[in-house]
C-alpha cells in the first residue's frame, strides 16, 4: 500500500490480486477480491436479517435503513422499468445495487480491497446486465425486437448507417457500464494512494515537509468523503442504467 | 425596495488550502501514468490466473447472493412491509366503521329526539283538547243549570206577580169600601165599587 522507495509511488500495487484464505483458497484461486465480495454479500444479508429482525410496526434505525433500501430499489424498478413485469426484475436490480454499493463502500476502508476497481469484475457485471436485457427483449418481442435498431421515420437510404450506429451504441453499453464504474473506483483509490504516499514521503523530509504532509492528509480526508459519495453514486448509476436498459427491452423505447 | 449589501468574502482557511490542492493533485496525476506504464495495470494482468478466477468466484458469489436475497432477504422485508400496510388499512377500515356507527348512532339519537318532540307535542295537544272539551262541557252544564234557575226564578216572579195582582183588586175593593164607609158613613154599592175599581185598575194597566 505504501510507497516502496523514497521517491516512487506504487499507486497500482493496491490493485494486485493475491489468493486469500490460505492454502485452501490458493488451491482454488480464491482471491482477496472474492473475500471482499463475500463480505459485501454478508453485509447486505446482515442488513436485511438484522434490520428486519424486530419486525417492528415503527421501525428502528437499522430496520428503517433496510426498508428504505428495499423501497428505493422497488421505486426505481416500478418507475423506471414500468409495466407489470417490473417487480420481476426487482431482486436482480436489488442484488446488483447492493453488491456494488457494499463493494464500493467497503473498499473505502483502509487495507480493504475494492473489487469494483477491477475491470474484469465490472465487465462481468455489465455483461450479465447486457445478456439479461437482450434475452428479455427477445423473449418479450420475438423477432420484432430487432426493429429496436431501426429508428422510426428515417429515409431508407440512411437505414444501414443508422442501424450500424444503433448497434454500436447498443453494444457499447457493455463497455460504458463497466468502464464507468471501474474507472471511478480505480481513480479514487489511486488518488488516495498518491496523497497517502505524499504524507509518508513529505513527512520523512523533516521539518520542511510537515506542512505539505499535513495538507496531503487534509486532501486525503476530503477525498475519503468524496469517495463515499462516488461509491454510492456509481452503484446508483449502475442500477438505474440497468433499469433503463430493462425498460427499453420491455417497451422497445 | 430591496437593497443589496455587498458582502466581503474573507478567504477562509479551507480556501487557502485549496490553492495548494490543485498543484499537489496535478503532481499526483502526472506521476500516475508513469507508474501505470512502468508496471502495467494489475487489472489487465492476465499472466496470473487470479484475474479471471476472481470473476468466476465473483459470479458464484453474486449468484448465491441473488438466490439468498430473492428467497429469504427480500421476502422478509416484503412481509414486514405488507404486514404494516395491512395493519394500517385495517386500522383505517376500523376507524371508518367506527365513524359510520357513530354517525348512525347520531342519526338515531336525532331521530329519537325528533320523535320524542313530536310525541310530547301530540300529548300536549291532546291534553289541551281534552281540557278544552271538558271546560266546554262544564260550561254548558253550568249554563243549562243557570238557564233553568233563571227560568224557575222568572216563573216564580210571574207567579208571585200574578198572585200579587189578584190580591190587589181585593185590597183595593176593601180599602175603597172602608174609605167610603168612613167618609160617607154608608157602605158603597158593591156593584158600582167593583166597576169603579175595575176601570181604575184597567186605566193603570193592572189586572
Amino acid at each position: 500500500m505504501a510507497a516502496e522507495g523514497s521517491n516512487s509511488i506504487d499507486a497500482l500495487g493496491q490493485f494486485q490480486l493475491h489468493s486469500a484464505l490460505g492454502a485452501v483458497g490458493g488451491s482454488v484461486n480464491f482471491t482477496q477480491s472474492n473475500l471482499m465480495m463475500v463480505a459485501a454479500g454478508l453485509g447486505v444479508m446482515a442488513l436485511l436479517w438484522m434490520g428486519m429482525k424486530p419486525r417492528a410496526m415503527v421501525p428502528g434505525r437499522l430496520q428503517a435503513a433496510a426498508e428504505m433500501g428495499y423501497e428505493t430499489i422497488m421505486g426505481m424498478c416500478t418507475e423506471t422499468i414500468g409495466g407489470p413485469q417490473s417487480r420481476k426484475f426487482f431482486p436482480f436490480v436489488f442484488t446488483l445495487f447492493f453488491f456494488i454499493l457494499f463493494g464500493n463502500l467497503l473498499g473505502v476502508f483502509p487495507l480493504f480491497f475494492t473489487f469494483t476497481s477491477h475491470v474484469m469484475v465490472t465487465l462481468a457485471l455489465s455483461l450479465t446486465v447486457f445478456v439479461l436485457v437482450t434475452i428479455v427483449g427477445i423473449k418479450e418481442h420475438g423477432l420484432h425486437w430487432f426493429t429496436y435498431f431501426v429508428p422510426q421515420g428515417i429515409p431508407k437510404a440512411l437505414a444501414p448507417l443508422m442501424v450500424t450506429i444503433e448497434l454500436i451504441s447498443y453494444l457499447s453499453r457493455i463497455i460504458s457500464l463497466s468502464v464507468r464504474l471501474f474507472a471511478n473506483m480505480m481513480a479514487g483509490h489511486v488518488m488516495l494512494e498518491v496523497f497517502g504516499s505524499f504524507i509518508v514521503m513529505l513527512g520523512g523530509l523533516g521539518l520542511l515537509g510537515y506542512f505539505p504532509a499535513a495538507l496531503s492528509l487534509g486532501v486525503n480526508t476530503m477525498l475519503i468523503g468524496f469517495e463515499l459519495l462516488v461509491a454510492t453514486l456509481q452503484a446508483y448509476v449502475f442500477a438505474i442504467l440497468t433499469c433503463i436498459y430493462l425498460h427499453d427491452a420491455v417497451h422497445l423505447h | 425596495m430591496l437593497t443589496y449589501k455587498r458582502v466581503r468574502v474573507r478567504p477562509t482557511s479551507t480556501m487557502k488550502m485549496s490553492r495548494w490542492i490543485m498543484p499537489l493533485s496535478g503532481a499526483g496525476l502526472l506521476m500516475l501514468p508513469a507508474a501505470a506504464m512502468a508496471e502495467g495495470m494489475p487489472q489487465l494482468d492476465f499472466s496470473t490466473p487470479l484475474t479471471l478466477s476472481q470473476v468466476v468466484w465473483g459470479a458464484i458469489i453474486f449468484g448465491v447472493l441473488y438466490i439468498m436475497l430473492s428467497r429469504t432477504g427480500l421476502p422478509l422485508v416484503a412481509s414486514v412491509l405488507e404486514e404494516r400496510a395491512t395493519k394500517i388499512s385495517r386500522d383505517l377500515d376500523e376507524a371508518r366503521a367506527a365513524k359510520a356507527s357513530a354517525d348512525a348512532g347520531m342519526a338515531e339519537a336525532d331521530q329519537a329526539t325528533a320523535k320524542a318532540r313530536a310525541d310530547s307535542q301530540a300529548a300536549i295537544n291532546a291534553a289541551l283538547n281534552d281540557a278544552k272539551s271538558a271546560a266546554a262541557a262544564q260550561a254548558e252544564t253550568l249554563n243549562a243549570r243557570l238557564e233553568k234557575q233563571l227560568q224557575d226564578a222568572e216563573a216564580q216572579i210571574t207567579r208571585a206577580r200574578a198572585s200579587a195582582m189578584s190580591a190587589i183588586r181585593q185590597v183595593a175593593t176593601e180599602t175603597a169600601a172602608t174609605v167610603v164607609t168612613r167618609l160617607t158613613g154608608t157602605a158603597p154599592d158593591a156593584g158600582r165599587l167593583d166597576g169603579a175599581i175595575g176601570s181604575a185598575l184597567a186605566a193603570r194597566g193592572i189586572g
